[in-house]
């Protein structure tokens, strides 16, 4: 995990400018603006579309966590990123299986 | 990795080699609370997970009332992103600019991120009550009570984070930066990025697939 670990780069990266705040800003305009111009002006199948609108998100934690919150920093970042890992496949399963379980109800819903 | 420990339970080679160690971790409870916190945010995260999938599951059963595609403005929810993405980003320069020991940076960039997500929250009142004045209240729908619930609970932690965000300036204008406040600035920090994160999934999972769907 090299790329979230400053803290073991020597005082190099924190000293002068803040060139990975700045990375981390552009790419998360371009990432919102990705998706926003994907849903305005492209038309392909709804289940594409919201895959890649899913992927885009996914994208856009990982620059949040890595560029803004440092989730590698601290002492044994290990336990920080492990908990984490394991809020994420929470939410996964909260999410995907309520949709997959309520898919079988007869009312309509998002992904009849 | 075997590393010795001192007696404050924190590796040698951290405590030997402080300049790389920053300084909300340069303490055994500063390591304690942010490893606190992020237990904290694992649990946040689940709950607007339950929202999450409450509101996706109900998002269709407009009770012949509005729906997504009558309701949600893009131009309005795509400056609302806009803000609170520009505020992540100012909320990082103040962790940026209190590593450098830089106090009047720290609150400065804290006092235009504080800005940018009462912009935010104006922007989201504004929102509902416009929504109110066309008959699409709380009670209307099952689909607006999961609206309400998972945007409205986003929108009170972030308006809990600016009042949070303006105690934590208050102290360190008092106090400067030290162990304490230096933690402290980390913390709301994480607070505030997380609930960037949480937004970037409703922006995607209700307003742009609202325009879908």
């Amino acid at each position: 995990m090299s790329i979230a670990s400053p803290t073991n780069t020597s005082h190099g990266s924190y000293e002068k400018f803040p060139w990975k705040h700045i990375l981390g800003f552009v790419l998360s305009l371009a990432l919102t603006f990705i998706a926003l111009w994907l849903v305005l002006s492209i038309h392909m199948p709804p289940r594409i579309l919201i895959t890649l609108l899913v992927f885009l998100a996914i994208l856009q934690v990982f620059v949040q966590f890595l560029f803004f919150m440092h989730i590698g920093e601290g002492y044994r970042p290990g336990y920080h990123i492990s908990m984490i890992l394991f809020a994420f496949f929470t939410v996964f399963v909260v999410v995907a299986a309520s949709i997959w379980i309520m898919s079988f109800a007869s009312m309509p819903s998002m992904v009849s | 990795m075997s590393m010795s420990l001192d007696v404050h339970g924190l590796p040698q080679s951290r405590v030997s080699n402080t300049v790389e160690t920053p300084l909300e971790f340069s303490t055994e409870e500063g390591s304690l609370k942010i490893f606190g916190f992020w237990a904290f945010l694992a649990q946040d995260m689940i709950l607007f997970a339950t929202l999450f999938a409450t509101y996706l599951i109900l998002h269709n059963h407009t009770a012949g009332g509005p729906t997504s595609k009558d309701l949600f403005d893009v131009k309005g929810f795509v400056i609302e992103t806009v803000l609170l993405l520009t505020s992540s980003f100012t909320c990082g320069l103040a962790t940026f600019e209190m590593r450098k020991g830089n106090v009047k940076g720290t609150i400065g960039w804290l006092m235009v991120t504080v800005l940018l997500g009462m912009g935010f929250v104006g922007m989201e009142v504004s929102e509902f009550i416009h929504n109110v004045s066309i008959g699409a209240t709380i009670s209307r729908s099952a689909f607006l009570t999961g609206f309400y619930t998972l945007v409205g609970t986003h929108g009170s932690h972030v308006s809990l984070g600016i009042l949070w965000m303006i105690l934590i300036m208050i102290q360190l204008w008092r106090r400067g930066i030290n162990a304490v406040t230096a933690r402290k600035v980390f913390i709301i920090g994480l607070y505030w990025h997380f609930l960037d994160v949480v937004w970037v999934f409703i922006f995607t999972a209700v307003y742009l697939t609202g325009r879908v769907l």
